[in-house]
């Protein structure tokens, strides 16, 4: 689905239902560099199971018209933006690492729109390399690279990848290919960048974690988890940081227990 | 933390797709002799089924063995994955099937297997599907042959029979410049002799039956998309952009971005046409690709030994292989192919049907038969078995000749394989100076 957001196309997946505005809305924010397909296998589950669905393509990534934004809060506000163009008054949001972030500022700009927020591998501060911004400023292969091989856990490469027939590795690096220079660049900036003291962060969160994650490893989440008022944390045993690729049903389940205390008869606007 | 490194081929043939299986910690790849899956639950099984979560329903569509090859071989391409079929050919009419129908046309190379040519030429015609067959030397050529309900350029990385090698970035250029992909079949040379992807091709099947599996003991295809090629951008190709009613209004690019065509060709494609790979068979093609890196030079090896034995042989007139300096692809395959031109090739013996009949009957370690990329060397004198109704004027017009002896170069001793070439050849020029 199309929406206009600041006077330009945003994509919205949703998993091909027409919007319901008598059932609550998630929204699923996608991490560095990809898209809404990131959460393939989890939006869909919820776009068939009572939820309004809306998986975005931040601007400048996937569908959605660019310029990419610089800033997590300027992500937030653009998120904001997709909730006006469908006239939702609050939601709940599911991000994955800058998504995560970009839940985390939303929830703390405007508590009352954000009923509940679900952070799949995340940390805080998300401090990037020095290497890694400079190779991706430069837009090398080394930044893809970077991306790939530490956005999954050591076993992927070796191992069964649960979605049949697919490899991991490729199919970050043909995502990857498809960005328009410095749009990974400006994304792991806006992380490494991004600061925050959570005040407005009062809403339930459940943060779901690799256990076996490079780029953002449990222990990075700690002092985040510990500050939040009403947060839960699930590890994944298995999972490095692409959690929706490597551990579909296991952040399924998590996100299913997690949302399912939002009663889906209650209208989302 | 340590700069990024990915796992060399080598140890990507040996292990990727597969870990020790969880249930029993076998190291070597189960064979998962089953058709279906016990689903949990009955939301379980309604979660399959759409898609909503990961896993193996009926073995038609998906089977853990399979996917350890599918992934495998995705890894070796550097694809985004893979879906093996129960032949090379089935692999290529999975990825046509996916992507056109009726009123489509494809642009294809005219050095083709035989059997490509047959299914693209007559079959797919038949179902609406038109080709049109170009020289793949002739640049011009692909690019006036595109119109504009052409959705597809294919060819054969090196074709049938005079191992034309397939320049890959240029007809890639010329493919995306008309919004369409490059399919090449990838089967003489292999992950380890060629990028294919790297070179620009979008899609690329196997003949698993040949150098993958290497030992000629199963049938199997493997198709693999680089994920590179963007469909929604093309605008045309509806198969993946448009909803699909046959999978509750699917929009497969939008649903899944750079799986799209894996996806729908494995929901559609393995669901109603129904050629999947049997979990035996991946098993004994995973036995192959195991030791693809260590097989492949020793192949490339011993084929250029033999290439220089019959260069210089009294009996020979002419030996096609990309390697040596009179082929017309010669600067071509040093750029393409580094490693070696492959395993397969062709020569001319002096004599004509006559010679070449006594040459084969006279080999000993050489195998007679129809197939190539075996562990053992094979051969073939077309003129005397898949052309011998052709005249040799006919034959002339197919690229062969009466005197054309196609060779698989296998793994054995590459001194036993001249010895036995020597003997056959002298033992057919023999002949030729007893008739003439």
């Amino acid at each position: 689905m199309d929406l206009a957001v600041d006077g330009r196309r945003a994509f919205c997946y949703t998993a091909s239902h027409a919007f319901d505005p008598g059932k609550p809305t998630l929204v699923f924010v996608h991490g560095a560099g990809l898209e809404h397909s990131a959460f393939g296998l989890q939006s869909r589950y919820f776009g068939y199971h009572g939820r309004n669905v809306l998986a975005v393509d931040l601007p400048g990534h996937g569908r959605s018209e660019g310029p990419p934004l610089p800033t997590i809060g300027a992500m937030a506000d653009w998120l904001f933006g997709v909730l006006d163009a469908q006239e939702i008054a609050a939601a709940s949001i599911v991000g994955h690492s800058m998504g995560a972030l970009v839940a985390l500022e939303a929830a703390n700009r405007r508590p009352e729109r954000v009923e509940r927020i679900a952070c799949i591998g995340v940390a805080y501060p998300m401090k990037v390399s020095e290497a890694f911004l400079e190779a991706a400023r430069k837009n090398e292969q080394t930044a893809f690279d970077m991306e790939t091989i530490w956005g999954h856990a050591p076993q992927v490469p070796l191992g069964g990848n649960p979605n049949p027939g697919m490899w991991m590795y490729g199919d970050t690096l043909a995502r990857l290919a498809r960005l328009a220079p410095g749009v990974l660049h400006g994304d792991l900036k806006a992380c490494n960048d991004y600061a925050s003291d959570f005040a407005g962060v009062k809403c339930p969160v459940l943060f779901i974690l690799g256990k076996r994650d490079l780029m953002t490893p449990p222990r990075a989440a700690a002092a985040l988890t510990q500050k939040l008022p009403n947060a839960q944390v699930e590890v994944v045993e298995l999972s490095g940081h692409s959690l929706m690729a490597e551990a579909p049903d296991d952040t399924l389940d998590a996100l299913v227990g997690f949302f399912s205390e939002i009663r889906t008869d209650r209208p989302g606007r | 933390m340590a700069g990024p490194k990915y796992p060399d081929f080598d140890t990507l043939a040996l292990h990727a797709g597969q870990s020790p299986d969880p249930a029993t910690g076998s190291r070597a790849v189960p064979i998962y002799q089953t058709t279906s899956y016990v689903f949990r639950d009955t939301e379980h099984a309604a979660s399959l089924f759409n898609m909503e979560r990961a896993g193996h329903v009926y073995s038609r569509i998906s089977n853990p063995t399979v996917a350890v090859l599918e992934e495998r071989v995705a890894a070796l391409e550097g694809g985004v994955g893979a879906i093996a079929t129960a032949s090379g050919q089935a692999a290529l009419h999975l990825a046509v099937a996916t992507l056109m129908g009726a009123g489509d046309h494809v642009v294809a190379s005219g050095s083709l297997y035989g059997g490509s040519h047959n299914l693209l030429g007559y079959t797919l015609r038949r179902f609406g599907i038109g080709t049109t067959f170009v020289d793949p030397r002739d640049l011009d050529g692909w690019k006036k042959a595109i119109r504009p309900n052409t959705r597809l350029l294919f060819g054969e990385t090196l074709g049938n029979p005079g191992l034309d090698v397939l320049d890959v970035p240029a007809v890639a250029a010329i493919a995306h410049d008309a919004k369409v992909p490059l399919l090449v079949d990838a089967t003489f040379t292999t992950p380890y002799l060629m990028n294919h992807f790297g070179l620009g091709a979008d899609l690329l099947y196997h003949s698993a039956t040949k150098f993958l599996g290497g030992h000629g003991v199963a049938i199997g295809g493997v198709l693999v998309d680089s994920g590179r090629f963007d469909w929604e951008a093309s605008g045309r190709f509806a198969t993946l952009t448009a909803p699909y009613e046959g999978f509750h209004g699917m929009d497969f690019e939008e649903e899944s971005g750079t799986r799209a065509f894996l996806l729908r060709a494995r929901r559609e494609g393995l669901r109603d046409f129904g050629a999947c790979m049997a979990p035996m068979t991946a098993f004994q093609i995973l036995q192959g690709i195991e030791t693809l890196h260590v097989r492949m030079p020793r192949h490339v090896e011993n084929t250029r030994a033999v290439v220089a034995f019959l260069a210089k042989h009294p009996q020979v007139e002419k030996v096609v292989y990309p390697e040596l300096e009179s082929h017309p692809d010669h600067a071509l395959a040093r750029r393409l192919l580094p490693k070696g031109a492959g395993a397969v090739f062709s020569f001319e013996i002096k004599g004509g049907r006559p010679a070449g009949r006594k040459f084969i009957e006279s080999l000993r370690v050489f195998s007679h038969l129809a197939n190539v990329g075996d562990a053992k060397s094979l051969v073939i004198h077309p003129a005397t078995t898949t052309h011998y109704r052709m005249s040799d004027a006919d034959l002339v017009k197919s690229g062969i000749t009466a005197g054309t002896v196609r060779l698989s170069i296998g793994l054995e001793s590459g001194a036993d394989l001249i010895e036995d070439l020597d003997r056959a050849l002298n033992v057919a020029a023999k002949q030729a100076a007893a008739k003439p």
